[in-house]
């Protein structure tokens, strides 16, 4: 088996960042893959497939996080992730649910 | 006792006193034959813990919808966590003490994580997972749970209620909710206005003390107020109310799926008023057939910077969806003087309400006006929205606004991007210089909306913000009904539909009058619907014209008023 480690850098553009419903998809989506998988933020470095881990970076709009993938579809879901964090997450219907 | 009036109605009934917020969890040291044991009790515990939750999910989707339910799928996956886990499994092992307790300090170590954070948001989160981690404690302590003591109609009253208490409960058993913590927008307020169940938080720490089981108390979600083994006096006096209240409600029910129309069969239309997404269910609810204010601040509310096209593209699409053929009315951004936006740095004005505010902002401010119109034209193709310019006081402004309207339709045309074309354009009328202008303005816009707050403000000159003299803030004064009746006139002569959507489109004494100057729609807040689709009902045209002609030559704003009073139905 070749394991492949693979690294790269992305922007959290929506506006409730890395949090909530989006930290959810983000969880799921991380779980469609083998690898190992962290995401690393102000020098913390959690496991992308843990919700309760990934919700206690509290990235927010405008910051960068690591995304890093170790295991044989490493490269895939490092990709994937990236494109996810790009255009899907901004897409994002934000819930409305405390304003009043 | 008092607290915060945060759902409307009145209930009267026995207390019910949700305590398991101090459920006792004995930590017990075990021996190493144990461990096996406690960790196979643990993941038979995750496992109801998850089957209950899946069940909550889908009976919420099915009673509040999809969107109230997700929060259960969040705690779904706090169970299935890698982290969350292993960790609980580690404790049992490495510190040989029982499952509960090792819930509990994983769980603690969570929720103090999160209570450090600097997004509230985040901090709020806090709750879920302590909500969570007490789901599978109970289980694992065989707690019984609320529910199984809710024989009869209760009161529940509680420390405050987290999503699944208000899930658990079978919300047809429950007559109120009182909860010592809380604001008008906490998880209990919303779910309780969304059930249209009666509510008063934020009552303080004396609550529990105070109250005790199946005892009588009577809540007053219309003034905040709670009273626990009441007078005679005062019981008689909440039953009478009650009463009252139930009789109201009752036979204006009977107007939800009547069309709005007068006795003589004109139909008018009835619409709400919105200020965010949760107001969309309660105006369907009374039988709203549109939306004739769809205030947009919201959106750029209680944030630290504006909020993107597409944010707003999927807020107005929903929107949109939610009403389908109905129209929707989405005013641009009505900022400036005294609504401030910390993030946009507005200057201090010495008189706000005649400054730099609304179209007059947003025409100077193309990266905030132009992302705002975007995101309306490209949503107006899911249903029949409208656009709405506020503070319009001459033609140049409204020129303006619709060159910038033109030019994004265009580019959108460019971008192969579709939306409605006909969409149609209007304005609010708020200011007394557009009333005398109406008859050129009317050439150029598809509808008015009569504004009455500020047009009462600027045509009396009176702030409405100044207590002292709120008394003369009143649309009863001659000379603004004149301006309505002006108004009205002029876009009835192109052609073109009046609305209105202050106030006083749902005040009950000024209903014939604007029937008599004959106004085509009248959007209010929703609780105000169903009453003014009754009163509509009781009068004809003939009828109504003859009080607004009556109304038209009273001379001050006390004999208008005590004159509707006399003629009201």
């Amino acid at each position: 088996m070749i394991i492949l480690a693979v690294k790269k850098t992305v922007k959290i553009k929506n506006s409730t960042g890395l949090h909530a419903r989006p930290a959810a998809l983000f969880v799921k989506k991380a779980g469609e893959f083998e690898s190992d998988i962290n995401v690393i933020f102000n020098d913390k470095e959690v496991n992308a497939k843990s919700v309760m881990g990934v919700m206690s970076l509290g990235a927010s709009k405008g910051k960068e996080i690591v995304i890093q993938a170790e295991g044989e579809d490493s490269q895939k879901a490092v990709e994937q992730l990236v494109k996810f964090v790009e255009y899907e997450m901004p897409k994002e219907n934000e819930s409305s649910e405390d304003e009043e | 006792m008092q607290g915060i009036a945060a759902s409307p109605g009145i209930a009267i009934g026995k207390s019910l006193i949700k305590k398991d917020k101090n459920v006792e969890i004995d930590r017990n040291t075990i021996s190493d034959e144990q461990i096996e044991n406690e960790i196979n009790k643990l993941h038979s515990a995750l496992a109801k813990a998850k089957q209950s939750l899946k069940e909550l999910k889908e009976s919420t989707a099915a009673k509040l919808g999809e969107e109230k339910a997700e929060i259960f799928e969040a705690h779904m996956m706090i169970l299935e966590d890698p982290e969350v886990v292993p960790a609980f499994e580690k404790k049992i092992k490495n510190e040989k003490i029982n499952a509960a307790a090792a819930v509990k300090d994983v769980i603690d170590k969570y929720v103090a994580m999160f209570s450090a954070m600097e997004d509230d948001y985040l901090r709020e989160r806090g709750a879920d997972i302590r909500d969570v981690g007490m789901r599978v404690i109970k289980i694992l302590l065989d707690v019984e749970d609320i529910t199984d003591k809710m024989e009869e109609d209760v009161v529940v009253i509680a420390k405050d209620l987290t999503p699944s208490d208000t899930a658990q409960l079978d919300t047809d058993k429950v007559l109120a909710f009182v909860t010592e913590e809380g604001s008008r927008t906490s998880h209990t307020a919303i779910m309780a206005r969304s059930l249209g169940i009666p509510a008063v938080v934020g009552v303080g720490d004396d609550l529990l003390k105070e109250a005790n089981d199946n005892s009588q108390v009577i809540v007053d979600g219309n003034n905040g107020r709670v009273y626990f083994s009441p007078s005679v006096a005062t019981l008689d006096e909440y039953q009478e109310k009650l009463k009252e209240y139930n009789k109201e409600q009752k036979r204006l029910e009977y107007y939800k799926d009547k069309k709005a129309e007068t006795k003589d069969g004109k139909e008018i239309e009835l619409v709400g008023n919105m200020g965010n997404l949760n107001d969309i269910k309660p105006i369907l609810n009374k039988g709203g057939e549109g939306v004739g204010l769809f205030r947009t601040e919201f959106l750029y509310m209680d944030r630290n910077e504006l909020p993107t096209e597409e944010e707003q593209f999927e807020v107005y699409k929903e929107v949109a969806k939610r009403f389908e053929e109905k129209p929707v009315v989405i005013r641009t951004l009505d900022i400036g003087g005294d609504k401030d936006l910390p993030y946009l740095n507005f200057p201090e004005e010495m008189n706000p309400f005649l400054g730099y505010r609304a179209i007059r902002f947003s025409l100077e401010r193309e990266e905030i006006f132009k992302p705002q119109l975007r995101a309306i034209l490209r949503a107006s193709k899911f249903g029949n929205l409208k656009i709405m310019f506020p503070m319009i006081s001459s033609l140049d402004e409204l020129r303006k606004a619709k060159d910038k309207v033109n030019t994004i339709k265009t580019e959108l045309e460019a971008e192969g991007i579709e939306y409605n074309k006909e969409i149609e354009i209007g304005i609010m009328i708020e200011i007394p210089a557009a009333v005398m202008i109406a008859d050129h303005l009317a050439q150029e816009v598809d509808f008015f909306s009569i504004g009455t707050n500020d047009l009462i403000q600027y045509t009396i000159a009176v702030d409405r913000t100044n207590e002292k003299i709120a008394e003369r803030h009143t649309p009863y004064h001659p000379a603004v009904l004149r301006l309505i009746k002006k108004t009205i006139d002029y876009g009835h002569a192109q052609d073109i539909w009046v609305g209105m959507c202050g106030e006083a489109a749902g005040d009950e004494l000024l209903l014939p009058f604007l029937l008599g100057v004959e106004l085509d729609e009248f959007s209010m807040s929703a609780v105000s619907i169903l009453k003014i689709k009754e009163l509509m009902s009781k009068w004809n045209k003939v009828e109504a014209q003859e009080v607004a002609q009556k109304v038209l030559n009273l001379k001050t704003a006390g004999e208008v008023k005590s004159y509707l009073k006399d003629i009201k139905k």
